[in-house]
């Protein structure tokens, strides 16, 4: 056993690791299958561009060794969809928190993917702002303990896979951290795909929620999405509210519709063509 | 001895299972102990070392019995332990 570098080395930005995630947190665990991901195909890292929103997830951006932004709270997806229209040969991939993305990013969210902007979307939902006090947000299970719902979580929470499906989105899957490999395969489809892709993870945030909801550590949390999770690949993502019981993940979606950046760039041309021709 | 074990695979001795080493990078582990919990052949185990940053890092209890299937690795949100393939040219 000695102290050699580990394979994925070249993909961190070094000085940052050890990154700032507290122990048990499923987060590396999402970077780490990333960064496999970026590795096994072989893409050019100068290519790829990694956008973020405010939340402990999003220091993900600070983290890989790809070009990278970390945007202001809610506004990753209207960031990468700017950069993508700009420079179409860039691979943007967007990872951020379930509240960064769904409560005030919302709108962004559901826009994207209506439009089918080419942009790999991965969410790390914890099920809760973890970044300052673990507060509930649309996510947030019906009944579950948070700091601000200290009786129990009275909203009934989004069911994201559903809610991409719907709005327009061209990839859907759901994974835990636990399905570390099927993510990283997932991961890999999705970076492949033409138009929005949709990537959910369930990921553990012991220290902030699972604390509240009888499990201490991100072991528990695990287990927890052990038991509790079923494949149920091509399955109709409506059905797959999450549930203690029960938390259905796979690959919901995967059609195939033309970009957002493919129809516009058609039309430029088409427009342009017209213009010569005086007509 | 186990039901799927009583009949061996005609051709059990030309197949090689790989055998892993195991790298932990001590400094780096946060002890969640996610590599000890889920490796399915429960080749780690807590140390009771501690490292700079006051945690328990893995250690490896019987690396005999690691087959390389590298999910420690992929579970592991520090990047703090890798598997490699063992070099059993000269027997293991
Ligand atoms: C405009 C604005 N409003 C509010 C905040 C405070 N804030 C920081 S992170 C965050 C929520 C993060 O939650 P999530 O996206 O789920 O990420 P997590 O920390 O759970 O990974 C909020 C509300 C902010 N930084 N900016
Ligand atoms: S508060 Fe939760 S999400 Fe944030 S780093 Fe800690 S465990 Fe991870
Ligand atoms: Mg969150």
């Amino acid at each position: 056993m000695s102290e050699e570098l580990h394979p994925f080395e070249t993909f961190l930005r070094r000085e940052m690791i050890p990154h700032i995630w507290c122990d048990g947190c499923g987060n590396g665990i999402i970077l780490n299958c990333y960064v496999r991901a970026l590795k096994d195909l072989d893409i050019d890292l100068n290519k790829v561009v990694t956008v973020a929103g405010i939340g402990c997830i999003g220091r993900i951006s600070g983290f890989t060794n790809t070009d990278s932004f970390h945007t202001t709270h809610g506004r990753a997806v209207a960031f990468a969809t700017g950069v993508k229209l700009a420079n179409p040969e860039l691979k943007l991939v967007v990872i951020s928190g379930d509240g960064d993305l769904f409560a005030i990013g919302g709108n962004h969210f559901i826009h994207a993917a209506r439009r089918n902007v080419d942009i790999h979307v991965i969410c790390a939902n914890n099920f809760n702002y973890g970044m300052t006090g673990g507060q509930y947000g649309p996510t947030t299970p019906l009944d579950a303990w948070t700091t601000t719902t200290p009786y129990g979580n009275v909203e009934h929470p989004f069911n994201l896979v559903h809610l991409a499906a719907a709005s327009g989105a061209a990839y859907v899957a759901r994974w835990t951290t636990l399905h570390a490999r099927r993510l990283t395969e997932s991961i890999k489809k999705a970076l492949q795909k033409e138009g929005f892709s949709f990537i959910e993870v369930i990921t553990p945030c012991p220290e902030i929620y699972g604390r509240y909801n009888k499990m201490r550590t991100g072991i528990d949390m695990m287990n927890w999405f052990r038991k509790a999770s079923e494949i149920r690949n091509q399955s109709d993502p409506a059905k797959a509210e999450i549930t203690p019981e029960r938390i259905v993940i796979g690959e919901f979606l995967d059609i195939e519709k033309p970009s957002f950046g493919r129809l516009l760039r058609d039309m430029t041309t088409r427009v342009q063509e017209k213009m010569r021709k005086g007509r | 001895m186990p039901v799927r074990l009583w009949r061996k695979p005609l051709d059990a001795d030309k197949i090689k299972i790989p055998r892993g080493e195991i790298h932990i990078i001590k400094e780096r582990c946060k002890g969640c102990n996610f590599c000890i919990e889920f490796c399915p052949r429960e080749v780690l185990e807590e140390s009771e070392e501690f490292n700079e940053k006051g945690f328990h890092p893995p250690r490896v209890k019987d690396s005999n019995n690691c087959a390389l299937c590298g999910f420690c690795e992929a579970v592991c949100p520090d990047f703090a332990i890798f598997t490699v393939e063992k070099n059993c040219e000269g027997g293991c």
